[in-house]
């Protein structure tokens, strides 16, 4: 641990008004609470968010994990890492199961979460309604009112258009059938696991200072029309080329040599467990200030 | 008249009474409804009466004309009524809503919302106010349908095509925006989806003004048939004197943010008793 810091970097006033900040999002599921988003040591739009309800959160006991996209190794995942290692000197793993605290971006792990689980996603724009309505005292108010013609009429303006929703990821949820929520930009593939589940989720969006939160067992359903309804990413007949699996988000690949088209799970410790390894260890570790 | 004898013993559909507006911090002195202003601005406190005691009745199937000049208040009566902005006293009321016991200035935003997307079609005198125009015409007239709770989408689409018709839109435009349209497609964009949920009462704030007269008289013609087919009430504003003429049974004289002459558009036009009335229908080329 680098003693020049305070544990978890932030200094502990800090950590309190974050904690509030999460506190009422819990006590009301998907409603934006602003916070004073710290400055840190990396830029806001970089995952900042997610990174002060982590390190706000973070104690001596917890083992972290942090993925960028699915996997475990891409940079911004490292440094990220690095950072709460070096400042708090938590273990860090890349299993799953293994983890209490679980960060990532735009992804939510394939193997199910536990109730001791904590899941914090990086959210760039936290306001559903943003790109109908630019005025922040406006979609307040529409939150307020509870009107979301705007996060419909979208949805709507897409099938007129391409002829069905073509959200690729980031699909409006109506939370706790109150509030709706934009489950930061994880593929609609995932949507549907965030309803009911067992793990406490919470979203940071640190450049747009917005905290919000879906508690466990709380529904989340995602927006669709009675004739359009609501469907996932299809990967009907596709496996993994290194794990053979199926059913999961897959990366699409090109094998450069034989310039076919391939398949490998996005979430890569997901895979390389069905394989029996374990990766992005030694990484962190390797580097370790304590 | 025999149309306005016949509105004697029925009751008004939509009843806007003693409506005052005033932008500013007001003082005693402007208080008095009856004070002496400056036009419409105060002379110790420069606030501006926008409306001062407007009333008005509109009668089931009838269209009622509003004229003045530009600057006395008919716009901001328009946005007053449908609840865009707070007026500082009076009612609207209609009995759609409880009777026609209930103010509908004083209701939560939320039955507000309601009550403009049920009883209320608004057609803006600017297309910009009343249409998104990054969105299809399509989804334009499905906004007020959503909003309503419709989450049928072919249903939308339906009807949504089915208005556009009515207001000779071509089909072929149908999934275009409103940006890449005519001032007159604009305005008929606006008509249509304002009249996409059946409203009662539709209130129209210069329709035909800036479009040219063929055009002009494609929109009035359209309005004539709706109240017609429809039987729909209309409040219609209009500096044009012309427009009011051809559409209006009954019409209120507005200046200064005041009524100052009310009656059959046919006596006020021909018999005009307010000066400024007489000025009005004299200075027509």
């Amino acid at each position: 641990m680098h003693p020049l810091y305070n544990f978890a970097f932030l200094d502990e006033g800090s950590k309190r008004e974050i904690r509030r900040a999460i506190l009422k999002g819990i006590a009301i599921p998907g409603y934006q609470v602003p916070f004073a988003s710290r400055e840190l040591p990396i830029g806001r739009g970089w995952g900042t968010g997610g990174l002060q309800i982590t390190l706000a959160l973070i104690g001596s006991d917890d083992v972290l994990k942090v993925i960028d996209q699915g996997h475990d190794g891409s940079v911004n995942a490292i440094s990220i890492k690095k950072l709460i290692h070096a400042t708090t000197g938590v273990a860090v793993t890349s299993d799953t199961s293994e983890a209490t605290l679980i960060q990532s971006r735009h992804r939510i792990p394939e193997v199910q979460l536990a109730e001791e689980q904590l899941l914090v996603l990086q959210v760039p724009t936290p306001e559903p309604l943003r790109s109908i309505e630019p005025r922040e005292q406006a979609t307040r108010r529409l939150h307020a009112e509870a009107d979301y013609t705007g996060a419909w009429l979208q949805l709507f303006e897409q099938i007129v258009r391409y002829g069905s929703a073509i959200t690729g990821a980031d699909h409006p949820v109506l939370v706790n059938g109150r509030y709706v929520m934009a489950p930061s930009p994880i593929p609609r593939f995932d949507n549907h696991k965030l309803h009911q589940a067992a793990q406490l989720t919470l979203l940071g969006a640190g450049r747009e200072k917005k905290i919000y939160a879906v508690p466990p067992y709380t529904d989340v359903v995602s927006l669709d029309f009675e004739d359009y309804p609501f469907a996932a990413e299809d990967f009907e007949g596709i496996h993994c080329e290194l794990c053979g699996a199926s059913g999961v988000f897959f990366d699409e690949l090109l094998d450069e040599d034989t310039g076919e088209t391939v398949y490998r799970c996005n979430d890569t410790s997901f895979c390389a467990g069905r394989r029996g390894k374990r990766i992005g260890q030694e990484s962190c570790q390797g580097r370790s200030h304590a | 008249m025999r149309e306005a004898a016949c509105f004697l013993d029925e009751a008004p559909f939509l009843t806007v009474e003693g409506i005052s507006c005033s932008f500013g911090p007001g003082c005693a002195y402007c208080a008095d409804d009856e004070a002496d202003l400056e036009r419409n601005r105060c002379p110790r406190c420069g606030t501006i009466h926008a409306l001062r005691r407007v009333s008005l009745d509109v009668y089931p199937g009838e269209i009622v004309g509003i004229v003045g000049e530009s600057g006395s208040g008919k716009s901001t009566l328009m946005r007053c009524i449908c609840f865009d902005q707070q007026p500082s006293a009076g009612s609207v009321a209609t009995p759609l809503v409880d009777g026609g016991t209930r103010n509908l200035l004083s209701c939560s935003p939320e039955q507000k919302r309601a009550i403009r997307n049920t009883v209320f079609g608004m057609v803006y005198q600017n297309p910009w106010l009343g249409l998104r125009m990054d969105f299809s015409a399509l989804s334009n007239i499905a906004e007020q349908m959503i909003a309503a709770g419709n989450r049928n989408v072919e249903g939308m689409l339906a009807r949504g095509r089915s208005l556009l018709e009515q207001v000779n839109i071509p089909l072929s435009r149908a999934a275009d925006t409103p940006r890449e349209f005519s001032g007159g497609m604009q305005q008929r964009v606006q008509i249509a989806k304002a009249l996409s949920n059946n409203p009662p009462i539709l209130l129209l704030d210069e329709v035909t003004t800036g479009l040219d007269l063929s055009v002009q008289a494609t929109v009035l013609d359209l309005i004539s048939t709706l109240r017609r087919e429809l039987d729909v009430s209309m409040v219609v504003v209009s500096h044009d004197l012309a427009v009011i003429r051809m559409l209006a049974q009954r019409s209120s004289v507005m200046l200064d943010g005041r009524v100052i002459e009310h009656g059959l558009t046919d006596q006020i036009l021909e018999d005009p008793q307010h000066r400024y009335t007489q000025q009005l229908v004299h200075s027509l080329l």
